[in-house]
């Protein structure tokens, strides 16, 4: 018997049940439709995350002060001072995966313009900051390698001191300022980035050459970190662990102690964040993958009670002339066109609900090649899978004792 | 010389229930000449069913053989089975057996859809020919719900014609029906059967019986007879005797 024919006769049979083939498409169109939907929001949130944590600088590397562990109390790693110049120093030499390296030294106070102040941050740094933050300047100039070296009193602002104390529209460019009272020469304004991720204002910084926020403002001779680019991003692990090695050594660790410091590149950030939002999707997609199943189960209900109720119509159809297989070809195409109409309703409304929640939610949303086949495939399976059991009993039956079915 | 179409030979069927064999058949042999209009009678648990699904190709024989225009049945698998169904022989049953909300013309066609030898053009071209041979042409469209019992059972003659059968099987095909009704049928099976169509059918009903040629009486497995009718009554004119109307409102 020619497939077209069988295909015809599936097609009919599914025709004259509208509703119920309706009903049962229902199942298989909600859970394709929530696959691709919930993979799309996952996708999103971990491509949003990666996008942010990149604009930070992706090769960027941290290298902090650990919790100093030898004597009974333990300090938060902020506390110690067992990051130095001189370590800096070293890795500068030493290192040959990074790019760019700047020591870090940073605090809090009040930026004073007139009668106009604000509280913010102030970062400690050499001019390599800007590279490796892959941040530019809006106007003016970084100050240079001579000023950090004379411990000059110039300062690069971000837009939202700008905003804040200099509300009149005034270029701040060649403006004084005081932080702490300290009073620095405003020589540049950094490009704006807006908040991050967390939620923190990447435009509401004070950047000094790290010698004078040493001396003048903190009054200190250790580092807070030390941070680094590595020359590309696939080197960024590779660097992580060069300059592992140079501080332990630098820091004269038995192989049995643990490090008094930490590094850290972006790539172990963006994992760290994107693992959250991972553990998400995977628990979205399988509550979706479960009403897909039900959609599967639902089928199969239904092909089962279809093979039921049609056992008269079986028996005919032996009668004059199917076969076994084409009884069990028509039934399997029926679930098959069941499931895959469905899937590919489900994959339009999976579609559309996703634009929804991008356009209506203000959801970052990404919809994935890969969920659309995988959902298409799993119901096209799934179709084959439950259909196949009732559409085997119906080839099995005995035509003499359909016939008599009632 | 008219050739058999069917040769049968110490046929004998037997069931295993249980610890008991019920013998269904217990050994019973004749022949079904080209042409032949024969009534198969006898009471419930003469084995007339047993026969029928064997004549069918439904079943097969415990012992002795059956052969179907010179091909014998007994050995062959399920799918060998199927397609002598679909290309020997035309069943006709008591409840019509119509797929439901399906058209005529597609109910007459589906034998034919299971024969890949026929193309699309030529089974419709069957179908609709099938169809105005039972008098049905201008309801082709119609589903099951919208036709008659009597007019059902036209239906599924027309699809017992269409695959050009040796023998059409007709199981208490006026079983259902009341008597204007049945003659109608009968009328159009000796109307089949002058054309040449050899008819083989089961019924319980003696007066349905005096319109074939000859009548093969079944009991307890055995034949106790097998006679040639010598007066075939015509069931155009036996409905012709009917009155008018059945009843009058």
């Amino acid at each position: 018997m020619r497939l077209l024919n069988l295909f015809k006769i599936a097609f009919k049979a599914i025709v004259v049940n509208k509703t119920r083939t309706l009903l049962t498409m229902l199942g298989i169109i909600i859970g394709v439709a929530s696959v691709i939907a919930m993979l799309a929001i996952g996708e999103g949130s971990k491509e949003s995350i990666r996008t942010t944590i990149s604009s930070m600088g992706s090769n960027m590397i941290t290298i902090k002060p650990g919790a100093d562990s030898r004597g009974p109390a333990r300090g938060s790693g902020g506390d110690v001072q067992t990051l130095t110049l001189e370590n800096y120093e070293v890795i500068k030499a030493q290192a040959t995966l990074l790019s760019y390296i700047t020591p870090v030294v940073n605090g809090g106070g009040q930026v004073i313009n007139g009668s106009y102040n604000w509280p913010s941050s102030i970062y400690g740094v050499n001019p390599s900051y800007l590279n490796i933050k892959a941040v530019g300047l809006k106007s003016g100039s970084m100050f240079t390698d001579a000023e950090v070296q004379s411990a000059s009193k110039v300062a690069v602002i971000g837009q939202t001191v700008v905003d804040n104390v200099f509300p009149d529209g005034q270029d701040p460019i060649g403006q004084m300022i005081r932080f702490n009272n300290i009073p620095f020469k405003v020589i540049g304004v950094l490009e704006e980035k807006g908040e991050n991720t967390f939620g923190q204002d990447q435009d509401d910084v004070v950047i000094a050459p790290y010698t004078t926020v040493q001396k003048r403002i903190l009054a200190i001779d250790h580092l807070n970190q030390v941070v680094a680019s590595a020359v590309s991003e696939a080197d960024a692990p590779e660097a992580v662990t060069q300059v592992t090695e140079i501080l332990r050594t630098e820091h004269k660790l038995m192989d049995t102690e643990e490090d008094d410091f930490s590094v850290q590149s972006m790539e172990e950030l963006i994992s760290t964040f994107s693992s959250t939002s991972e553990m998400l999707t995977i628990l979205l997609v399988a509550v979706a993958s479960i009403s897909l199943l039900i959609g599967g189960i639902g089928i199969m209900n239904i092909m089962y009670v279809s093979v039921k109720e049609r056992t008269k119509e079986i028996g005919l159809r032996m009668a004059v002339g199917g076969k076994g297989s084409d009884i069990l070809m028509q039934f399997l195409i029926e679930a098959i066109l069941i499931s895959i109409t469905g899937g590919f309703l489900g994959v339009i409304l999976g579609l559309g609900s996703t634009e929804f929640i991008e356009k209506f939610l203000n959801w970052p949303t990404s919809v994935a090649l890969y969920s659309i086949v995988i959902s298409f495939a799993v119901c096209a399976v799934t179709g084959i899978f439950f259909g196949w059991y009732p559409a085997r009993k119906a080839s099995a039956l005995d035509p003499i004792t359909a016939l008599r079915y009632e | 010389m008219k050739k058999d179409i069917i040769k049968i030979e110490e046929l004998k069927r037997e069931f295993v229930m249980g610890t008991e064999t019920v013998h269904a058949l217990r050994g019973i042999s004749f022949n079904i000449k080209e042409g032949e209009f024969v009534t198969i009678m006898g009471s419930s648990g003469s084995g007339k069913s047993t026969l029928l699904n064997i004549l069918g190709c439904l079943d097969q024989p415990t012992l002795g053989t059956y052969e179907i225009d010179g091909l014998k049945v007994k050995d062959l698998s399920r799918n060998e089975l199927a397609t002598i169904r679909n290309e020997k022989i035309g069943f006709i049953f008591q409840s019509y057996n119509l797929l439901p909300r399906t058209s005529a013309l597609e109910n007459v066609e589906l034998p034919l859809l299971y024969n890949s030898k026929v193309t699309n053009r030529e089974r419709k071209e069957r179908a609709v020919k099938a169809l105005e041979m039972v008098g049905l042409g201008d309801r082709m469209d119609h589903t099951a719900s919208q036709l008659s019992g009597g007019q059902q059972q036209r239906v599924a003659i027309a699809r017992s014609l269409v695959n050009n059968p040796v023998m059409i099987l007709a199981d208490e095909a006026t079983g259902n029906l009341d008597t204007r009704n049945s003659y109608e049928i009968m009328s159009i099976f000796q109307e089949l059967n002058s054309k040449g169509i050899t008819i083989a059918f089961v019924t319980h009903e003696p007066d349905i019986a005096a319109f074939s040629s000859r009548t093969i009486v079944l009991k307890d497995g055995h034949i106790i007879k097998d006679f040639k009718n010598q007066k075939v009554q015509s069931a155009a004119d036996e409905l012709a005797k009917l009155p008018k109307e059945d009843y009058q409102l």
